[in-house]
């Protein structure tokens, strides 16, 4: 454009409004790239580097060591550990979260069902708690002598669990609290789903005579696909990422049955200062994000046809 | 007989989502010992409300709620500055690269925050943030997942509306002002609300920001007091209502605006 044109456009309508919408995404764009773009580059940088205590306090006692970070989790029991507690964690607990959201929000959007909106409020309540504060909660409830949890379970005759204490059950203890910390925000998405499944999609399977049940595998289901997805794959990245639960809970044991990668992560830079080992860890777990979301988008698009 | 089954797994469903809650309530108005006791019980003889005096006195947690106060409300009003603008801007104003710049902007959402912390560490660090504030109010300022809420609902606003106030003469920053942000008031309530909460709940970036134990948040300050104090429960129990109150408080009286902006936006995305 020459610069006579540049001048003439430079008192347009649109001109102003193009330097305008800079402006306004000015402030946001620079935020969210110096403080999250750049340090996401960074960290893979910094994973393929030697950073660590002494480079914390003297940047030039930095090494560039290609993959070796990555090689050497690779051979770190630790790493496999948490790698198996997080896909433990996340492939059960996602599953038990949506299937116990999608079973309240069904409840909850019965049509004899009054009170509405109180029942929403009520299960929607722990979504809303700080996670910090609750799973100290829950950690006295799951205690092995004076908890209500083993003080229920006593009721039917099961002999006390130490919950947080006995490997087998630490990790099932975990899921327990999430899925009771997040059911409600998916279920929400739900009720949200199935109200805008057509009225007269459920008439017209009541006149060919189907049944609840039916209704629910033939008309509620397929509508409901789309919601399904989307929740699932916003639990299953949120749960890939555990972190307070276990360091609140259990600061990742017994025996390292509840350290999941992110606390992995935790301790390796903040704990032992290992930077570069961290940092690693940390792209793994994207990586790990990726691919599998990936496979939820495919397997949608699958179902979808 | 259906109703009934149905009300009965309702008011089971209540009474277990409810629990926890009402118990960390009750058990912080119990005297020293009694929630350690075998059978365990559901309410105080006695209640004292000793625990929340030691809550303020030997734990000074008067001084986290404050810091929590400060950062919460800070972050939910800056970020509402910051992201409305820039949702508006993503929405209804038309400039070169703003597609491109959007579309690298989502990719970000697939990125773990975790990825950052790091590195924003070490920058934080040469900034001389680290145990301040403002280093743990930064990064949460801007938030992608805001500009969207924000962009999804300023689309409907209709241009002509936009277009008849720049023929009047009205600066971009006054259409903004007084035709904008009116207009978007109910997903401005919903982002502010889902802000505070994020913000007051937010564990792990201020936990490694923050090292000196004046700055603490509250679910800083309780999950390092729990070390120590974890035979204490009652003490405990009134630490955690304490965190927990604020955000239950804002999320009951809110929660109109709270949960249609959930379920619209879920819905529409």
């Amino acid at each position: 454009m020459s610069s006579a044109r540049a001048r003439i456009a430079a008192k347009t309508p649109e001109w102003r409004a193009g330097r305008a919408g800079w402006l306004f995404i000015a402030p946001a764009i620079t935020l969210i790239a110096v403080f999250f773009f750049l340090p996401v580059g960074a960290s893979l940088l910094l994973s393929i580097t030697d950073f660590d205590l002494y480079a914390v306090a003297n940047p030039a006692n930095v090494r560039l060591v290609g993959t070796r970070n990555y090689t050497d989790l690779l051979q770190n029991p630790t790493f496999w550990l948490a790698l198996e507690n997080t896909f433990y964690f996340a492939l059960v607990g996602g599953p038990l979260t949506v299937a116990t959201s999608l079973g309240a929000a069904l409840l909850v959007n019965a049509k004899a069902v009054r009170f509405k909106t109180f029942f929403r409020t009520v299960y929607f309540l722990p979504f809303v708690t700080t996670l910090v504060a609750v799973a100290i909660v829950w950690r006295y409830l799951y205690h092995p002598q004076y908890g209500f949890l083993n003080y229920a379970l006593g009721a039917f005759g099961i002999h006390p669990i130490d919950w947080l204490g006995d490997p087998r059950w630490a990790m099932p203890a975990i899921i327990l609290l999430a899925v009771w910390k997040n059911f409600g925000y998916n279920m929400l998405i739900f009720i949200a789903g199935l109200q805008s499944v057509p009225e007269d999609l459920y008439e017209a399977a009541a006149l060919d005579g189907a049944g609840a049940v039916r209704q629910f595998w033939h008309v509620t289901l397929p509508n409901l696909a789309p919601t399904f997805f989307f929740v699932g794959v916003v639990t299953m990245i949120g749960y890939f990422q555990l972190f307070a639960e276990p360091y609140v809970m259990t600061t990742g044991g017994p025996l390292g049955a509840t350290t999941s990668l992110v606390l992995f992560m935790y301790e390796e830079g903040f704990r032992w200062w290992r930077l570069g080992v961290a940092a690693s860890i940390a792209f793994l777990l994207f990586l790990i994000i990726l691919v599998w979301t990936a496979i939820q988008l495919r397997l949608e698009r699958r179902l979808a046809a | 007989m259906g109703t009934v089954l149905l009300y009965a797994a309702l008011i089971a469903g209540a009474l277990l989502s409810l629990f926890p809650i009402l118990w960390m309530i009750s058990a912080s108005f119990m005297p020293t010992g009694m929630a350690n006791t075998f059978p365990p019980r559901l309410l105080p003889d006695h209640p004292t409300i000793q625990h929340y005096r030691d809550v303020f006195t030997r734990l000074s947690m008067g001084r986290y709620l404050v810091n929590s106060g400060i950062i919460a409300i800070v972050v939910t009003v800056l970020s509402l500055i910051i992201n409305s603008m820039a949702g508006y801007a993503f929405a209804k104003l038309r400039f070169r690269g703003r597609d491109g710049v959007f579309r690298a902007m989502s990719a970000g959402l697939v990125i773990p925050v975790q990825v950052a912390m790091l590195p924003l560490f070490l920058l934080m660090k040469s900034l001389g943030l680290i145990n301040t504030y403002w280093g743990v109010i930064i990064p949460s300022m801007a938030s992608i997942f805001g500009i969207f809420l924000i962009r999804q609902y300023a689309i409907s606003i209709p241009d002509d509306l936009l277009d008849a106030a720049r023929i009047d003469g009205a600066s971009e920053a006054r259409i903004y002002r007084s035709i904008v942000l009116p207009t978007i008031t109910p997903i401005l309530a919903t982002l502010a609300i889902w802000t505070f909460l994020t913000t007051w709940n937010d564990f792990m970036w201020p936990l490694i920001v923050l090292s000196d134990e004046r700055r603490y948040t509250l679910p800083v300050a309780l999950a390092s007091l729990v070390g120590e104090h974890v035979q204490d429960t009652e003490l405990m129990m009134a630490g955690s209502v304490l965190t927990v109150l604020p955000v239950v408080i804002v999320f009951l009286v809110l929660q109109r605006y709270y949960i249609q902006g959930v379920m619209a936006g879920s819905v529409k995305g």
